[in-house]
């Protein structure tokens, strides 16, 4: 067992710090890379988008572009010294398009101009010659086609076909879910800075550095060691910053290199959320078999992807949404298949919970359906579906469910959220067939933690320990909001035992630590705080000694407190103890590793053990509705939320809220829609609705599970925590799902599409009461 | 004439030679180089960009507004205060500090332009409730705390910032009074600073295509994007004449270029359903600068002013320098999409709105995906005279259902004269069929939008009768 389970007092870890950032950012002073400080020469740039779905483009007209006043340097696809070639898993998509215009929005050129203005206003110049085609904009559509960006994959387990055969009852049912923005509130951007030989530094808004920087580097035609990317911080990241940065920083390389100055590239907001993709919409269909109790015998899930035109992360995001369509249920036999179609719409891409909520909230719908049409109590249904505590089964993929804590967070949020009373009394208010209706629902989620791709499962660190006892940290994660660098910096403050102001938290930097994973799939402070872990831990291993000599005690005498060193009762300055080591000739340095244990994953069967292990959740929402509009409140959510033992309940507590107030937009208010050209029309937030502070529910309760430790050894036995109670804002949606019910009657199951905007709702209210008769 | 435009910021004198058409955000992060004030959306409906502004010769505290959307022709003599000014000294004001303790950031973009729109809340009002600290941060948006902490931290600042007061009030500060250039040239744009009607109209008779510009939460946003430019802008902000409210006890007269939230002061003990649209169709960033004549002048089929206040039976007043002055039923003021009565030569004055009077009923309501800050899908304003139990008088008009917001004559007929029953009221909505025909966009269908409309008119049944009929009723 590792020294840090066995340690009982914890100083520094486990405390609700505040995040690092907090000062600067009230004040205005914490430095995004539009408040950089510019070097001289410094030219702005801005992208040329397609202005057409699908076509060919024939010309790019840059003539009356390039005779505007400021404008320095245009770049399309034939300005690319290296690859045009930026698909971060299969090599499918261009930087610009050369031929093949396959989205409204689509980056086929830059320009680079004195000022931002300038270049946005010569961009808008360039007269792009193209042909149009008919788009192909409805995944529907895409699918009958054939049209795919991979192959379809298949999850199978069991005989699920026999299992239909042969159960009481099989249920059909549907789901169209909607895609979402990020909508992060710093914009895309990079600025490149050209050095000698052909080097380059890249200022880059990314949550992936080394993609970042390997691209650079192909689309160059240099190698990798050429490209330094540095990340201090970004404005909010979500996933939409984990492959799309790339688009980005390769377009200002290039003009950087074509130019040899400096140059900012930063999307306006509709440039944005034109250009870069998002939430996979989907459309799932299943079969379930079930016995007359409401107990699954089989499901036959079918994931329909918008993966856009190209595949992008679509392969692994199809892969989340099919390991996690059992939630927290046990499938007996099941048939998961997942489709990646092809359409003339911007390539959707990673964004929190990464297909897991498509997953989830399809198996939710499921279970609600089940209960509806056999006319049970849902909450009845899960428990009678939920994995057994001990009994070993396996998910479809293979994994056992160990350490399962699905019965101990459902009896804790029913009780605390006092589901028997509140359930009785919203029954008591409908009947009595009011305009505002309202709806209640407990879900549960079991989130997977760890990347499906094995490889990504590693870490880097670098910490230095200088001669006064001050620490340089610095690791492979980066900082979006999520609070990472204060968790890293706690776990390295706890090792050495010093107040987190000794501890500096510097830049993500390829330079200092290489080959990084992309800050994603909630693993941020498991991978790299290990990782600081370790190298911290190698340090003070070769501190002990110098120490144990200087005190002339066995070294387990030696111990480290409140910023010193101690042998009984006599204590010297950690400082001290560092500036002796370095008389000493002892390395104070020190780049750690860690490698996530136990995964592995077939890729041909989908089987394996994908997660290192499982986080657990449980959350109880109540809404009001109105029956005439559609329009709908949460009005109050109660949230129990599995950290294991938190390494910073204060941030995690953040993000328990942020996310799920982002899962209620994703579902409630936030809708992308687009015209029949294909032109997305809600590329702004004046179109396109996040939640607003009067969205969040007025009676919000959240909790972290207590006295919890992860029982897998990851850092000080905690858990992840970034995307997993994004999902718990199913809960609003099977609330919603309740309000309509009660405007039908026992047997039937509302038809309620994802997001529940006051339409979807006044709509599925209006099946509801023609189904009812 | 001078190149220059002169403005306090964060309490120091400051003189810019930038062209007048310069968005205020963009001349604070250039060559002010002042760069806690973000930019997130340009289109003033994220609030990263959010500044306090204090118009010259008004008193009362600064109020929240959005930078990315604020020209630099319209800042002459105001105050403005930064993000940068909320702590001179370095020391964080009480909101700063308690956000900074409670976890109200996380990523932080969005938060300079928080602690900005809360501590204008708390100069204005030091115990504002709940509503009243969500209606101060309608126009700012974060992505990643989910607002609970920013809303705890408004509350224990405002603790903190009265326990130090003592009980006493705040000072309200003092109308500052600058000298106002009649206009600026700089960069090749100009913009002119009429200081009173008639300056106004020959300015509008000489230059019929100049910008005529009153907040500009509408007409800034194709200039926030470099989408245009202004050569020649005209700015109503500094006439006199266009910026009074009278009140008598039958009516107002609102000149042109009274902002909404000044509007919303004054209808408020009329017409709660009236103040109650204007807070939700804008944030106080858009209702501090946003003016009645702009909403009415930029002729939206979906702008929430015009539906209420035709169904108020509000006049419209306009004048050219030879055609004089002339008045108008608002309703005939709007001729198509985005067309209207106006004259080249001409501007509009103000508007004259009924009071309410014994008996007259009004409602608005408004359905839109997201309550706060939206764009209406459809908004529906009711005003009945009741005579008894029946509806002596009616009249309703919609925005969101037709080119341009519109009376519904077909439902007002199946209403008049009858009680409002709820077959009455249902059948009023299906008159709507011959009133509308609306077009299908992301903001709802066409099916909907007549669905609703109709449905509004039940829920108005309803409301009149005692009902609770609002999911964001108390």
């Amino acid at each position: 067992m590792n020294e840090h389970v066995r340690q009982v007092k914890r100083t520094v870890v486990g405390k609700g710090i505040a995040h690092d950032s907090a000062v600067k950012h009230v004040a205005g002073t914490a430095v995004y890379i539009d408040d950089m400080g510019e070097l001289p020469g410094t030219l702005h740039a801005a992208l040329i988008l397609s202005p057409v779905a699908r076509g060919t483009l024939h010309a790019i007209r840059t003539g009356e572009a390039a005779a505007m006043d400021g404008v320095v340097a245009i770049v399309t696809a034939a300005d690319i010294p290296g690859a045009n070639q930026i698909g971060p898993i299969v090599i499918d998509e261009p930087l610009f398009a050369e031929r093949d215009l396959d989205y409204l929005g689509q980056p086929i050129g830059a320009v680079a101009a004195t000022s931002f203005e300038q270049a946005v206003r010569a961009a808008h110049t360039v007269v792009v010659e193209h042909d149009k085609a008919e788009p192909v904009l409805d995944i529907e559509d895409a699918h009958a086609r054939g049209d795919y960006v991979l192959e379809p994959q298949r999850l199978v387990s069991g005989d699920v076909d026999a299992a239909l055969e042969s159960a009481d009852r099989v249920i059909e049912g549907r789901l169209d879910m909607g895609g979402q923005d990020h909508f992060y509130l710093e914009t895309q951007i990079a600025y490149a800075i050209p050095g000698e030989d052909g080097d380059m530094v890249v200022h880059s808004s990314t949550q992936h550095p080394t993609e970042v920087q390997h691209h650079v580097a192909h689309v160059l035609g240099g190698y990798a060691n050429g490209v330094d990317v540095h990340v201090r911080r970004m404005g909010g990241g979500f996933g939409g910053k984990e492959s799309q940065a790339t688009i980005i920083a390769c377009a200002a390389a290039l003009l950087a290199r074509k130019t040899g100055r400096p140059v900012k590239l930063r999307l306006k907001r509709s440039a944005d959320m034109s250009a870069t993709g998002k939430r996979h919409d989907m459309v799932s269909t299943w079969r379930i078999g079930v016995t007359e109790d409401g107990r699954i015998t089989g499901a036959d899930v079918r994931y329909l992807a918008r993966a856009g035109n190209t595949a992008d992360l679509t392969g692994p995001v199809l892969t989340r949404a099919m390991t996690h369509t059992d939630n927290a249920y046990h499938i007996p036999a099941a048939r998961f298949v997942g489709h990646a179609c092809k359409t003339n719409t911007v390539s959707n891409t990673a964004f929190r919970g990464f297909g897991g909520p498509q997953g989830i909230i399809t198996a939710e719908a499921m279970i609600d359906q089940i209960a509806r049409e056999l006319d049970l109590d849902p909450n009845l249904v899960r428990a009678r579906n939920y994995y057994g505590p001990q009994t070993g089964e396996t998910t479809p993929y293979d994994q056992p469910v160990e350490h399962n804590r699905l019965g101990e967070v459902t009896e804790a949020i029913l009780r605390s959220a006092q589901w028997t009373e509140r359930r009785r009394e919203i029954d008591e208010h409908n009947k009595t067939g009011p305009v505002i209706r309202r709806g209640l629902a407990m879900m549960p989620v079991k989130f997977g933690i760890s990347f499906n791709l094995p490889s990504l499962n590693q870490a880097g660190a670098l910490v230095h320990v200088y001669q006064d006892g001050s620490v340089h940290l610095n690791h492979g994660g980066t900082e979006m909001g999520q609070g990472l660098f204060i968790k890293v910096a706690q776990v390295v403050a706890e090792v050495f035992q010093l107040d987190i102001d000794k501890v500096k938290i510097t830049a993500t930097h390829t330079g200092k630590v290489p080959n990084t994973s992309p800050t994603a799939a909630s693993t941020g402070s498991d991978l790299n705080g290990m990782a600081a872990y370790k190298a911290a831990t190698a340090i003070r291993a070769r501190m002990t000694p110098v120490a144990a000599r200087h005190f002339d005690v066995p070294e387990d005498d030696i111990v480290y407190r409140e910023n010193r060193v101690h042998a009984g009762n006599r204590s010297i300055g950690f400082g001290e103890l560092a500036h002796m080591c370095w008389a000493a000739r002892v390395s104070l340095s020190e780049a750690g590793h860690y490698a996530t244990p136990k995964i592995h994953w077939d890729f041909k069967t989908m089987k394996g053990r994908p997660f290192f292990y499982f986080t657990y959740g449980a959350a109880v929402a109540e809404v009001a509705v109105d029956t005439l509009t559609g329009e709908n409140r949460v009005l109050r959510a109660d949230i129990l939320q599995d950290c294991g033992s938190s390494l910073n309940p204060a941030v995690d507590l953040g993000q328990i809220e942020g996310a799920f107030v982002q899962g209620m937009g994703w579902l409630t208010c936030e809708e992308l829609w687009w015209d029949g050209e294909g032109r997305l029309r809600t590329i702004g937030p004046s179109t396109y609705k996040i939640p607003g502070s009067r969205d969040v529910p007025p009676a919000f309760n959240v909790s972290i599970l207590d006295g919890a430790p992860n029982a897998e050894e990851t850092v000080f036995r905690s858990k992840a925590v970034g995307e997993p109670p994004l999902m718990l804002a199913v809960s609003v949606w099977l609330a919603l799902r309740d309000a309509v019910a009660s405007c039908g009657r026992p047997g039937l199951s509302p038809r309620l599409r994802a997001p529940a905007t006051p339409e979807a709702v006044l709509a599925a209210i209006d099946d509801m009461r023609e189904r009812a008769g | 004439m001078t190149t220059q435009t002169a403005f306090l910021l964060n309490g120091a004198p400051v003189a810019t030679g930038v062209r007048p058409d310069t968005t205020l955000l963009d001349l604070l992060r250039g060559p002010l180089a002042l760069k806690g004030t973000k930019e997130g959306c340009a289109e003033g409906d994220c609030g990263a960009c959010t500044v306090l502004f204090k118009r010259p010769g008004v008193a009362g505290p600064p109020l929240a507004a959005n930078a990315c959307i604020m020209t630099v022709a319209q800042i002459e003599g105001a105050e403005i205060t930064t993000v940068e000014g909320l702590a001179p000294d370095g020391v964080l004001n009480a909101v700063q500090d308690e956000m900074a303790r409670n976890g109200s950031s996380q990523c932080g973009f969005c938060t300079p332009g928080i602690a900005v729109a809360l501590s204008g809340l708390l100069a204005r009002d030091p115990d504002p409730d709940e509503a009243a600290i969500h209606d101060a941060l309608a126009g700012n948006l974060c992505r990643c705390t989910g607002y609970r902490p920013i809303v705890d931290a408004t509350r224990a600042a405002a603790a903190r910032l009265r326990a130090e007061l003592g009980g006493d009030e705040a000072p309200q500060p003092e109308a500052r009074h600058a000298m106002i250039t009649s206009h600026t040239d700089a960069g090749g744009a100009t913009v002119h600073r009429p200081h009173d009607l008639r300056g106004l109209l020959k300015l509008r008779r000489e230059h019929p295509d100049a910008v005529l510009l009153a907040g500009g939460t509408d007409l800034a946003v194709p200039l926030a994007g470099y989408e245009t430019r202004w050569p020649r802008v005209i700015a109503t902000g500094h006439v006199g004449q266009l910026r009074r409210i009278e009140a008598t006890d039958t009516h107002w007269t609102f000149g042109a270029a009274v902002t909404w939230q000044e509007a919303l002061e004054a209808v408020r003990d009329d017409y709660p359903s009236l103040a109650t649209l204007i807070r939700r169709f804008g944030s106080i960033q858009i209702r501090s600068m946003g003016t009645i004549g702009g909403n009415i002048g930029t002729a939206s089929p979906i702008g929430d002013g015009p539906p209420a206040l035709i169904a108020l039976g509000t006049t419209i007043g306009l004048a050219s320098l030879e055609g004089g002055a002339r008045d108008m039923p608002l309703e005939d003021f709007f001729v198509d999409y985005r067309r209207t009565a106006l004259r080249d030569d001409e501007v509009i004055t103000h508007v004259t709105v009924p009071r309410a009077r014994a008996g007259t009923r009004f409602r608005t309501y408004k359905v839109s995906k997201r309550y706060d800050q939206d764009i209406s899908t459809v908004c529906g304003a009711y005003r009945l005279d009741m005579d008894g139990g029946a509806v002596a008088d009616i009249a309703i008009a919609y925005g969101g259902m037709a080119a341009t917001p519109k009376r519904a004559p077909h439902a007002e007929a199946a209403l008049r004269g009858r009680p409002l029953t709820l077959d009455a009221a249902r059948e009023a909505g299906r008159a709507l069929g011959s009133d509308f025909s609306p077009l299908t966009d992301w903001r709802g269908s066409a099916a909907y939008r007549h669905k609703v409309a109709a449905n509004l008119i039940e829920r108005l049944a309803r409301d009149l009768a005692g009902e609770t009929v609002e999911v964001m009723a108390p």
